[in-house]
């Protein structure tokens, strides 16, 4: 199913104006944002399509890198963050028209660098509703929709690396939503891509950096919070049926 | 979720005697991992956003960047208090429609339902009928998990972009979603209120998506607030007992075929329809000078 939830359809909060076209790049240029260990000073950014043919006039370009600075769907500082990313976070931002075949209308290709040098390319559609599915990551084939904690681990094509990450997951009682594994030869570095159904730990993090084969591992999570929550967590807005001391005032 | 089609979700509502808003609501725990409690303030914060939106619209400057829409809502609503508008209190639906619609335009805060393009639809039939009705937040919460459970349908058996499906993925869907939940708040039972998405969904099949300048205003704000008069006719239809011949999971798939088969040109690219008039090229080539110059690497 592509989308998976009642928030895929109803949200996300965002700033306008178009759910796919502002609020889905947004979500790919966060999702790049999460990919790199430090922070970008350099952006370079093709779009594709309907990005391509319709950027300016739906502000794909400020909520792309937007998202690039961190920002929420619903940052209301969007508009601005063209203006922000260059002046105060001196992040070179460089904007193309993408070249060749494309894998949905709504296509950018993000790539950032940091100041060590780190580089990350991702490629990103915007299925529509502010939903996202990034297909590539450093030339890896991936499928993912940042809908969830995802994991995202580089390492070498080596015969048990996976059941090894899924074995530390196991311990962690960690649920995998879904994952995919591709590589660039045999033997070769490989990437794979771990949606989960609860937050990344730090416990689990250390675990997972002790296989040898695991070159290096990002966390994406994008998932939106609304900022509004906590105001309105007033016992009066539990659904009915509910009791109200069934819901620990901790949580 | 356990439903794929809408004839399964309004039997497993019937089987287990729950309101599809109640239905969805388990659904989604079960889905996230989340408690009930903590969904059900998600989806209640979402529905303070859209007031506020509402209001925002109905009171603030909502000219856009571009120049081309804003404060419509404003000269609907200003018209409707004076004068015996057409539509009767369906008017202030359509003036709250317009009044997200205009605050999405112009870079403010908005909920995409399902999308950011059709963001007034709901809530100008929400509002809207929550003043007339006098009906609590917690009932209008529930409609909104109603809405998304049929929109979840829609949107994985067809398309909720203008980009993939037109204007009737976007504009269309939402109608749905507003009629098929106010159906279920006005006390309809889970099958008139698919009956209403099946019947507002005829209504625009084949409808274009063609913003002219690529922009989301001109025709979608005001496609919004005809979207959410639709919507309270396509509810009043399935609470008299008029049914949709055509099954509502059928018309979701044509919905798929039409826009499967629309040129690339009618989804969104602003390469035809009222993009492509004279006057809407007129428009592109003025809004030139608002472009960040794309710098080549």
């Amino acid at each position: 199913m592509r989308f998976k939830d009642v928030f895929s359809i109803i949200g996300p909060a965002m700033v306008g104006p178009s759910s796919s076209h502002t609020a889905g790049a947004a979500r790919i240029g966060r999702s790049a944002r999460h990919l790199l260990a430090d922070a970008p000073v350099q952006a370079d950014i093709a779009f594709y399509g309907s990005f391509a043919a319709t950027y300016a006039g739906h502000g794909t370009d400020v909520a792309i890198i937007g998202g690039i600075l961190d920002f929420q769907t619903d940052d209301s500082r969007i508009p601005d963050a063209i203006r922000l990313a260059e002046e105060e976070r001196g992040i070179q931002v460089t904007f193309h028209e993408g070249k060749g075949l494309y894998p949905h209308p709504n296509t950018a290709r993000v790539k950032l660098v940091s100041a060590a040098g780190e580089s990350v390319e991702v490629l990103g559609t915007s299925i529509g509703g502010g939903n996202i599915e990034i297909v590539e990551i450093n030339g890896f084939r991936v499928k993912m929709t940042a809908i969830y904690p995802t994991l995202v681990l580089f390492h070498a094509d080596h015969p048990g690396v996976v059941a090894d990450i899924t074995g530390e997951l196991k311990e962690e009682h960690s649920n995998i939503g879904y994952m995919s594994v591709d590589r660039k030869s045999r033997s070769g570095d490989a990437l794979t891509v771990i949606e989960l159904d609860t937050e990344i730990t730090e416990v689990m993090l250390s675990h997972l950096r002790r296989i040898s084969a695991v070159q290096s591992i990002r966390v994406v999570d994008i998932t939106d919070k609304c900022t509004m929550a906590k105001k309105s967590q007033s016992p009066g807005e539990y659904p009915k049926g509910v009791e109200e001391d069934e819901v620990s005032p901790s949580e | 979720m356990r439903f794929r089609h809408l004839n399964e979700l309004a039997r497993l509502c019937a089987d287990e005697g729950m309101s599809i808003g109640e239905l969805m609501l388990a659904e989604q725990a079960a889905e996230s991992g989340q408690s009930p409690e903590e969904e059900f303030v998600k989806m209640a914060d979402y529905y303070t956003v859209m007031k506020d939106a509402v209001q925002r619209g109905l009171t603030e400057d909502t000219t856009s960047r571009s120049g081309l829409s804003g404060l419509d809502a404003q000269r609907v609503d200003a018209y409707n208090k004076s004068f015996p508008s057409n539509l009767g209190v369906a008017g202030d639906a359509m003036a709250y429609a317009l009044a997200v619609s205009e605050v999405n335009a112009s870079m403010g805060r908005i909920i995409a339902t399902p999308t950011a393009g059709s963001c007034g639809i709901i809530p100008g039939v929400f509002v809207s009928c929550q003043e007339r009705y006098g009906w609590s937040n917690e009932h209008m919460t529930y409609g909104l998990f109603a809405a998304g459970a049929i929109g979840y349908v829609i949107a994985n058996n067809s398309f909720v972009s203008g980009a993939e499906g037109g204007c009737q993925a976007e504009i269309g869907s939402a109608i749905g979603m507003a009629a098929g939940a106010l159906t279920e708040l006005q006390g309809g039972n889970p099958a008139q209120a698919v009956h209403a998405v099946g019947l507002a969904l005829k209504n625009t099949l084949g409808l274009i998506c063609d913003p002219v300048g690529g922009l989301v205003e001109v025709p979608c704000i005001v496609r919004n607030g005809f979207g959410a008069v639709t919507a309270l006719a396509a509810a009043d239809m399935a609470l008299a007992g008029v049914r949709s011949a055509i099954p509502t999971d059928e018309v979701i798939q044509v919905m798929l075929e039409v826009g499967s088969a629309m040129p690339d040109k009618h989804r969104e690219t602003a390469g035809g329809g009222l993009a492509q008039t004279p006057t809407g090229k007129a428009i592109l080539r003025n809004l030139s000078s608002l472009r960040t110059k794309p710098k080549k690497s």
